[in-house]
């Protein structure tokens, strides 16, 4: 990392010199901010350090991860720590995988207005107003599979103008279609039968009477020995 | 809103006068510009009322309405009339001047749903009513009547 | 003949028994109905302000479907089915819109920035529509099981017919329904109210209101002789069909009567099974009534 490779960002009004290669997030930390919320895998998968951010000389202000989105020159800054939406109860055994499901505890996706401004907002590129569309017309499966790569992080709910929640919308679809859709994990069940019946128990009374060293090549040459 | 009347009123030899106030003209002006109706072609023949089959559920009558937005009498906004108009266009097929008296019940709704107001809930519906209701009633319900 | 297809909401849902009877019926005259690969919403109504522009997103994308679909090859040609009359109504209009006001297109496209440019080329139509414009002869032909018998009073509702530039057919005296309904062998019972409105969106939150309305309607087509009522859009289906147990709470009077679609009707004349006429969804009941007249 070169020294002279510097750029201006401003956070919540204020400016700083960070280094061009950071994300969001390391640029904030390396000027001086400590996250008490707002911060959390750092991988791009929890959806808590939704940003929301303005490139220079654009009048856009669009929605990022603050762990995943490299810093530019001239980026204007701020968080969005805890989107406030309200996630309704359910039980989930009482509720049938349709239109229904989404009408009754989210009456509001019918003010949606296809205008797409989820998906633009979306920093997981996932299409958004197509998924709430398809809960609108009970499709539960669809809803399910676009919105796969959700992680609630609220840039779609804090942006959409019908005050409609999405992410509620795909979790409660997600929930649904693996309950009631695609069926119990077959494998799994099996290898827990497999597990009960003692398939491995001998291997795993081996292994508890190892040494360390021995443990330790197994180990390391498993790979190999598959 | 407090009602402010939009007309002096005289007595003369014959009866009552009413004169415009030109003050009163921006709300007849947003009415025009909302609906794109020119309000001045109703000449009040009531063929719209008579068409009309909401009504039995209306304290002023669509063309009593129009009569009010012609006059920029503000009072037309807080009638239950524009609310419980269906949109079901009865109006525009009849008027003999081309009117379409729905975009004008739809472009007062909107003056007043656009200070945030929202004429009807989700709330007051029931967990039943939600599974029951077409997706169509539900829609176009929440597109008339909310913010 | 294949063409574009665009179901709405309320036809993959409440409505399905409008959506299989509309697809099986239009099959066993030619047409294809290609549903769109990927639609949203229309809206339902179609938006009456002259500065809106949000409002015209939904129709317009779905607009912009068909044109990518005839780019895909799915289809080769530029005409959009509906058959919810508020889709039918909310489409035309926007397209309309979307042709003679350049500017508000603009605005359209700049928000809408990730879509194609919608040309303006689609044309939207109702069933109906084609079906007159291929001559009722065409249906009489296909008729297998004409409806002999069977007094079908004709239910427009409001957004089929008006505004008056929209309409498929003249709002003061409609006959495309009631020629259909002969076509397939049906004795017509014509009714007064038959364009009168049914109350709605107003099945929301006034219900008492649209149950009135709706009663009206029903025991005019009752006194007319009708022995059921075929309707061409979902919600006035709903108020007329669905809320009948509504209706029956404010006026304990009222008689019931069976309500379809056309298109079951169609299907049923066509010898269709099951699966197509799907008589099984309405409520209430219409087989009961079919039976006696030994249609089913």
């Amino acid at each position: 990392m070169e020294k002279n490779n510097m750029v201006t960002i401003h956070v919540m009004g204020k400016k700083h010199e960070v280094p061009a290669d950071l994300t969001i997030m390391k640029a904030m930390e390396y000027a001086g901010h400590q996250f008490r919320r707002g911060a959390g895998c750092r991988g791009g998968y929890c959806g808590a350090c939704a940003t929301i951010y303005r490139t220079h000389g654009s009048y856009k202000l669009q929605g990022a991860l603050a762990c995943q989105k490299i810093v530019e020159d001239g980026m204007y800054i701020a968080q969005i720590p805890f989107s406030p939406a309200e996630k309704k109860r359910y039980d989930i055994n009482e509720v049938r995988a349709d239109d229904t499901a989404f009408l009754e505890h989210y009456p509001e996706i019918a003010r949606c207005l296809s205008c797409n401004t989820c998906t633009k907002a979306c920093p997981q590129d996932i299409m958004v107003m197509d998924y709430v569309q398809a809960a609108l017309r009970g499709d539960v499966e669809e809803t399910a599979k676009l919105s796969f790569d959700c992680i609630n992080c609220g840039l779609c709910a804090i942006r959409c103008p019908a005050e409609i929640v999405p992410y509620n919308i795909g979790q409660l679809a997600r929930r649904l279609y693996s309950k009631y859709i695609d069926g119990p994990t077959e494998h799994v069940l099996d290898k827990v039968k497999e597990v009960e019946a003692g398939k491995f128990d001998a291997e795993i009374e081996e292994m508890k009477g190892l040494d360390r060293e021995t443990l330790q090549e197994r180990y390391e040459t498993r790979e190999k020995r598959l | 809103m407090s009602y402010v009347y939009p007309y002096e009123m005289s007595t003369g030899k014959s009866g009552l006068y009413f004169t415009f106030k030109p003050e009163n003209a921006s709300f007849k002006a947003k009415i025009e510009e909302l609906s794109g109706e020119n309000i001045d072609l109703c000449f009040q023949c009531g063929g719209c009322s008579s068409g009309c089959p909401l009504t039995e559920e209306m304290d002023l009558l669509p063309s009593t309405v129009m009569r009010y937005a012609q006059l920029g009498i503000e009072e037309a906004l807080e009638s239950t009339t524009i609310w419980v108009c269906s949109t079901c266009f009865n109006c525009e097929v009849r008027c003999p001047r081309g009117i379409d008296i729905a975009n004008v019940m739809e472009a007062m709704r909107q003056m007043v749903l656009r200070t945030k107001y929202d004429r009807v809930s989700l709330d007051d519906l029931t967990p039943e009513e939600l599974r029951e209701l077409p997706q169509i009633a539900i829609i176009s319900n929440l597109r008339k009547l909310t913010a | 003949m294949k063409i574009p297809y665009y179901p709405g909401c309320t036809l993959k849902t409440k409505a399905t028994n409008f959506d299989a009877s509309t697809v099986a019926a239009a099959e066993a005259l030619g047409i294809e109905l290609v549903e769109l690969p990927r639609w949203n919403c229309c809206g339902t109504v179609h938006a009456l302000a002259r500065d809106d522009v949000m409002h015209y997103l939904a129709p317009i994308r779905n607009l912009i479907r068909v044109e990518d679909m005839n780019a895909e090859g799915l289809v080769d040609e530029k005409r959009l089915v509906t058959q919810c009359a508020m889709c039918y109504n909310t489409l035309k209009r926007a397209n309309q819109a979307a042709n003679d006001d350049p500017e508000k297109m603009e605005k359209i496209r700049g928000i809408m920035e990730k879509e194609q440019e919608y040309s303006g080329n689609v044309e939207v139509v109702h069933l109906l529509e084609i079906l007159r414009q291929g001559g009722w002869d065409r249906v009489k032909e296909a008729v297998e099981k004409p409806l002999t018998g069977i007094k079908v009073a004709p239910y427009y509702g409001c957004l089929l017919l008006r505004p008056r530039e929209f309409g498929i057919d003249d709002p003061d005296a409609p006959k495309i329904m009631e020629d259909l309904l002969e076509a397939l062998g049906a004795e017509v019972v014509d009714f007064p109210y038959k364009t009168k409105c049914c109350g709605a969106y107003h099945a929301v939150h006034l219900k008492e209101v649209a149950a009135d309305l709706s009663q009206r309607i029903l025991k005019q087509a009752v006194e007319a002789g009708a022995d059921m009522v075929a309707t061409a859009c979902p919600l006035c289906d709903f108020n007329l069909g669905e809320r009948q147990t509504e209706i029956k709470k404010h006026f304990p009077d009222f008689e019931s009567i069976p309500v379809v679609y056309y298109t079951q009707l169609m299907a049923l004349a066509f010898g269709q099974n099951e699966e197509a006429t799907a008589f099984d969804v309405n409520d209430p009941d219409p087989r009961p009534v079919l039976a006696e007249k030994g249609l089913v």
